[in-house]
C-alpha cells in the first residue's frame, strides 16, 4: 500500500492503483515526496480485455488512465493507474504538473475522457470537428479495401 | 491576420517573468495563447479596425522554410515582439498507435520506427526492449546483439544531432552550415545502408536482437567515418561556436529554468541546458551504458546557445563511446536463439520442416507474448523515449503507446519564446528540435 | 491583328506554327525543364530524403533545382514528401491553389502516392486524391536517386510538352477547378470498418 492504494508490480516495476477521488491527492503527496516529474500520461480502452488481473479491491472500469512520475534525485520511477468508466469525468492534473497539459488534450482526443479543471480541453491531434474518438476499441481502424490482402491475423 | 481589441484570456494576464513565484508558474504565466483554432479562423474573417493599435496574432505554419516539418504556432504579437504562443501539432497526425494494435509484435517495428525519422534506431530499440521485457527475455539477449544496439543507437545519435546542426545554422542563418551537416549525416547513412540495407527508417532492431550480423570490414568503416568526422567538429567550432554573430543570436534566447523544464516534462538537451544532469544512459542504463566512459553534458543558463552547445558536444561523446565499443565488440550470436521468438535462418529452412513452420508462424501470426504491461525508456538524441505496452497474450499489442520526447518538449515553446523577437522564434525552435512525426505520431 | 488575337487567347499555341515560333516554343519548354523550382512541402522521413537530395552529395542543383522556394507563387514543381493527415489535406490543397500556371506535382514516397503502410482513418490514401500528380516516386523512403530519377522523368515530360498539351485537350490536371457541391439530400454514409 502506498498513501491509501493498492500496489502492484509489473514486470519489476511499481504499479499503484488509484481511484478516481484519490487520485489528484496522491499525485500531489507523491510529488511532495519528490516525484516531481510527471513523464507520461495516458489511457487504455479495456473493452475487449475485460479479464486483466488487478489486485484485490480495486474494480476493473472500461477506462484505465496510466500517469508515469519519475523522481530524478532518487531516480526511480512509478506507474499510477486509476479506472475511470464510461462517461466519468477525471480531474485534471494541471495544477500540479502543467506538463500534462498537451498528455491530457490527447486523451481526450484519443479517448474521450474529460478532465475537469483543464485550460483547454480541446482536440488537439485530429481536427476540431472530428467526430469519434480514434483509440477506442470501437471506432474502426478505417482501412480502405486492398487488392489481396492476406489473410485474417490469428489471436 | 488581425488587430484585436484585447485578447480574451479571462483572469490570465501577462506578468513580467521576475515576478514569478512558483504558484503562478504552475497555474498560468500568460504565455501560452488560450484561443482554439475555429476562433482565430473566425477572428481571421472579421473586421480590421486600424484605428487601435492593439496586439496582432499571426498564424506561422504549417508548411514554413524552417524546416521542422508541419508544426504551426500561433502568435501574439506586439510588434516584433512575441507576448504569446501557442503550438497546434496535428498535421502529421498518422494513427501509429491505432495501427500499432493491428500489426503482430515482430511488424511494429516498421510503424514505430517511423516516428522520430531522425533516430529512427532509438524508437524501433526501445519498442525491441519493451516487447523482451514482457516476453521476460531482456536477460538472456547475447552479449554482441546488446554492443551492436548500442552502436546502432550512437551512431543515430550523431546523425541526428548532425541533422540538428545543419537545420540550426540554417534557421539562424547560417546556410552553409546545412550543406555541411548534410555531407557528414551522408558518411554516416552510407554505413547504415552497408548494415542494415537502407538509409532510414531501418527496421533493423527487432524483440531478440537485430536482422542481422555487422558486413565484414565494418570496423575499417567506422573507424574511417570516426577519423573523417572529428576534425569537422573543430570547423564548426570555427564557424558557428566562436563566431560573434552566431552567439548574438544565441545566447539568452529562448531562456527555460530548470523548475520550469521540470514542471513541464521536458528531458534531453533541454533539461539537461538548464543545468540539472539527467541522462538516462547514466542514471537509469540500459544496455552496456553503465560499462563505458563519458560525460554528460551539461549547460548553465538554459538557453539555445547552450543547447546548440550540448548537442555539438554530445557528438564527441557519442564518437567517444563508438571508439570503445569498436575494442570491446564481443564475438557471438546477434540474436537470441529462442525458436519461438526469433525467425531461424534462412538456410535451415530448407532442410529442417520444423525451422519452416516456425518461420511461417512467426511472420504470418506472430509470436504471442504473456498478458501484463511495461513501461521502458531509452536516452533518444531528443530528450527521453518510452514505449507503454499492454499485452492481452495475443500476438498484437493490446495497446502501444510511445512516450515522444518532442510532443512534451513543445509545450515548452511559448514560455521560452515569450518577450522575444520574432526572428527569436525561429532559433527557438530550431533549439529545441521537435521532429513532428512523434510530436503527432 | 488576328495572331495577336491568337496570342491573347491560347497564349504561345496561339502562334501561327512555323519554324521560328516552333524553335521558341521548344526554347520555353526547355527553359522551363530546366530551372523548374521546387515548394517546400516536406511533411516527414521523405523530407529528410528529399533535403538530402539537395544537399551536396546528390546535388539537385545541376537541374537547376537547389532553390526551394517557400512561396507557392514563386514555385513550379510542389514535391509532395511524406505522409498527408486529414487535417494537413485543405492546407496541401491552399498551398496548390497559390501556386501559378504552369505547375506540377511529383508524390514522394508511398505514403504520399497511395497511403503507404498506413491505411488507416489518419492519412489520406493517396495524394491525388487532393491534388493532380504528375510522377510518382516509391519508396519509403526513395533514395535520393529515385527521387532525381522522379524528377528527371518530369523534366523529359515538361521538355516534350505533353503534359501541358494532354491538360489542355482533356481539362484535366492543373486546369481542374474544384467548386464546391451542393450538399446531398441525405448524408452519404461513412463506414469505419472493422479491419
Amino acid at each position: 500500500m502506498l498513501h491509501g492504494c493498492p500496489t502492484g508490480d509489473s514486470r519489476g516495476q511499481t504499479t499503484v492503483f488509484a481511484s478516481v477521488d484519490q487520485y489528484v491527492s496522491v499525485v500531489k503527496k507523491l510529488a511532495d515526496d519528490g516525484y516531481t516529474m510527471c513523464y507520461d500520461l495516458t489511457a487504455v480502452d479495456y473493452l475487449t480485455h475485460p479479464g486483466r488481473t488487478l489486485p484485490d479491491g480495486v474494480a476493473p472500469e472500461r477506462f484505465e488512465l496510466v500517469v508515469g512520475l519519475l523522481s530524478i534525485e532518487q531516480r526511480s520511477r512509478l506507474r499510477i493507474r486509476v479506472q475511470v468508466a464510461e462517461d466519468q469525468a477525471v480531474p485534471s492534473l494541471f495544477d500540479i504538473h502543467p506538463g500534462t497539459e498537451a498528455m491530457e488534450r490527447e486523451v481526450y482526443d484519443m479517448f474521450g475522457i474529460e478532465f475537469t479543471g483543464h485550460p483547454d480541453l480541446t482536440r488537439i491531434l485530429m481536427p476540431e470537428d472530428w467526430d469519434g474518438h480514434p483509440l477506442r476499441k470501437d471506432y474502426g481502424v478505417g482501412r480502405i479495401p486492398v487488392q489481396f490482402k492476406q489473410a485474417d491475423r490469428g489471436v | 491576420m488581425a488587430l484585436v481589441e484585447q485578447t480574451n484570456e479571462g483572469g490570465q494576464e501577462l506578468k513580467a517573468r521576475s515576478e514569478l513565484g512558483a504558484k503562478e508558474l504552475l497555474r498560468e504565466v500568460g504565455s501560452v495563447l488560450r484561443m482554439s483554432e475555429a476562433e482565430a479562423a473566425a477572428l481571421a474573417l472579421s473586421e480590421i479596425d486600424p484605428s487601435t493599435d492593439q496586439t496582432m496574432i499571426i498564424n506561422m505554419g504549417p508548411q514554413h522554410p524552417s524546416t521542422h516539418g508541419v508544426l504551426r504556432l500561433m502568435l501574439e504579437l506586439q510588434g516584433e515582439t512575441v507576448l504569446r504562443c501557442k503550438p497546434i501539432i496535428g498535421y502529421l497526425h498518422t494513427g501509429m498507435e491505432k495501427t500499432g494494435e493491428q500489426l503482430t509484435f515482430l511488424q511494429g517495428g516498421t510503424n514505430v520506427t517511423r516516428m522520430d525519422y531522425a533516430s529512427p534506431l532509438n524508437n524501433e530499440l526501445v519498442f525491441s526492449m519493451a516487447v523482451e521485457k514482457l516476453l521476460g527475455i531482456d536477460g538472456d539477449i547475447p552479449e554482441r546483439a546488446v554492443w551492436m544496439r548500442m552502436l546502432l543507437s550512437e551512431l543515430n545519435r550523431m546523425s541526428s544531432h548532425l541533422l540538428f546542426m545543419a537545420t540550426n545554422g540554417m534557421d539562424i542563418g547560417a546556410v552553409s552550415m546545412m550543406i555541411y551537416g548534410w555531407r557528414e549525416r551522408e558518411q554516416v547513412l552510407r554505413f547504415f545502408q552497408k548494415v542494415t540495407g537502407l538509409r532510414m527508417n531501418h527496421n533493423f532492431i527487432r524483440p531478440g536482437g537485430l536482422a542481422a550480423d555487422l558486413p565484414a570490414g565494418w570496423r575499417d568503416d567506422v573507424l574511417h567515418l570516426l577519423d573523417e568526422i572529428n576534425p569537422r567538429l573543430d570547423e564548426y567550432d570555427i564557424l558557428m561556436t566562436g563566431q560573434p554573430i552566431w552567439r548574438e543570436r544565441l545566447q539568452g534566447v529562448g531562456i527555460i529554468t530548470a523548475q520550469e523544464a521540470i514542471a513541464l516534462g521536458a528531458t534531453g538537451p533541454i533539461l539537461r541546458s538548464t543545468g540539472v544532469p539527467w541522462d538516462l544512459r547514466r542514471d537509469q542504463p540500459y544496455l552496456k551504458y553503465e560499462e563505458m566512459e563519458f560525460d554528460v553534458i551539461v549547460g548553465s543558463y538554459g538557453d539555445a546557445f547552450d543547447r546548440y552547445a550540448i548537442r555539438l558536444n554530445e557528438i564527441r561523446e557519442s564518437m567517444r563511446i563508438v571508439r570503445q565499443i569498436l575494442d570491446r565488440m564481443p564475438a557471438g550470436d546477434y540474436r537470441i536463439q529462442d525458436k519461438k521468438v526469433t525467425p531461424p535462418p534462412r538456410a535451415r529452412i530448407d532442410e529442417s520442416m520444423e525451422a519452416l513452420i516456425h518461420h511461417f508462424k512467426i511472420f504470418t501470426e506472430g509470436f504471442k507474448v504473456p498478458e501484463g504491461e511495461v513501461y521502458v525508456a531509452i536516452e533518444s538524441p531528443r530528450g527521453e523515449i518510452g514505449c507503454y505496452i499492454v499485452s492481452d497474450g495475443s500476438s498484437t499489442p493490446y495497446r502501444m503507446h510511445m512516450r515522444a520526447p518532442s510532443f512534451v518538449n513543445v509545450q515548452t515553446l511559448p514560455h521560452m519564446m515569450r518577450g522575444g523577437l520574432v526572428a527569436d522564434a525561429v532559433a527557438v525552435i530550431s533549439s529545441v528540435d521537435p521532429v513532428l512525426g512523434e510530436v503527432d505520431r | 491583328m488576328g495572331q495577336i488575337q491568337n496570342i491573347l487567347d491560347e497564349g504561345i499555341r496561339g502562334l501561327e506554327h512555323n519554324f521560328i515560333t516552333a524553335k521558341l516554343e521548344d526554347l520555353v519548354r526547355w527553359s522551363r525543364s530546366r530551372s523548374s523550382w521546387p515548394a517546400t512541402f516536406g511533411l516527414a522521413c521523405c523530407a529528410i530524403e528529399m533535403m538530402a537530395t539537395g544537399a551536396a552529395h546528390y546535388d539537385i542543383s545541376r537541374f537547376g533545382m537547389e532553390v526551394f522556394r517557400a512561396s507557392p507563387r514563386q514555385a513550379d514543381i510542389m514535391i509532395v514528401a511524406g505522409r498527408v493527415s486529414q487535417k494537413m489535406a485543405p492546407v496541401l490543397r491552399q498551398v496548390y491553389d497559390q501556386m501559378m500556371e504552369p505547375k506540377w506535382v511529383i508524390s514522394m514516397g508511398v505514403c504520399a502516392s497511395s497511403g503507404g503502410m498506413f491505411n488507416n482513418y489518419a492519412i489520406v490514401q493517396g495524394v491525388d486524391q487532393v491534388v493532380p500528380v504528375d510522377v510518382y516516386a516509391p519508396g519509403c523512403p526513395p533514395t535520393p536517386e529515385t527521387l532525381i530519377h522522379a524528377i528527371e522523368t518530369l523534366h523529359g515530360l515538361i521538355e516534350t510538352g505533353e503534359l501541358l498539351k494532354r491538360r489542355g485537350s482533356t481539362g484535366a490536371g492543373a486546369n481542374v477547378h474544384v467548386e464546391a457541391a451542393p450538399a446531398p439530400a441525405q448524408p452519404i454514409p461513412v463506414v469505419l470498418g472493422a479491419r
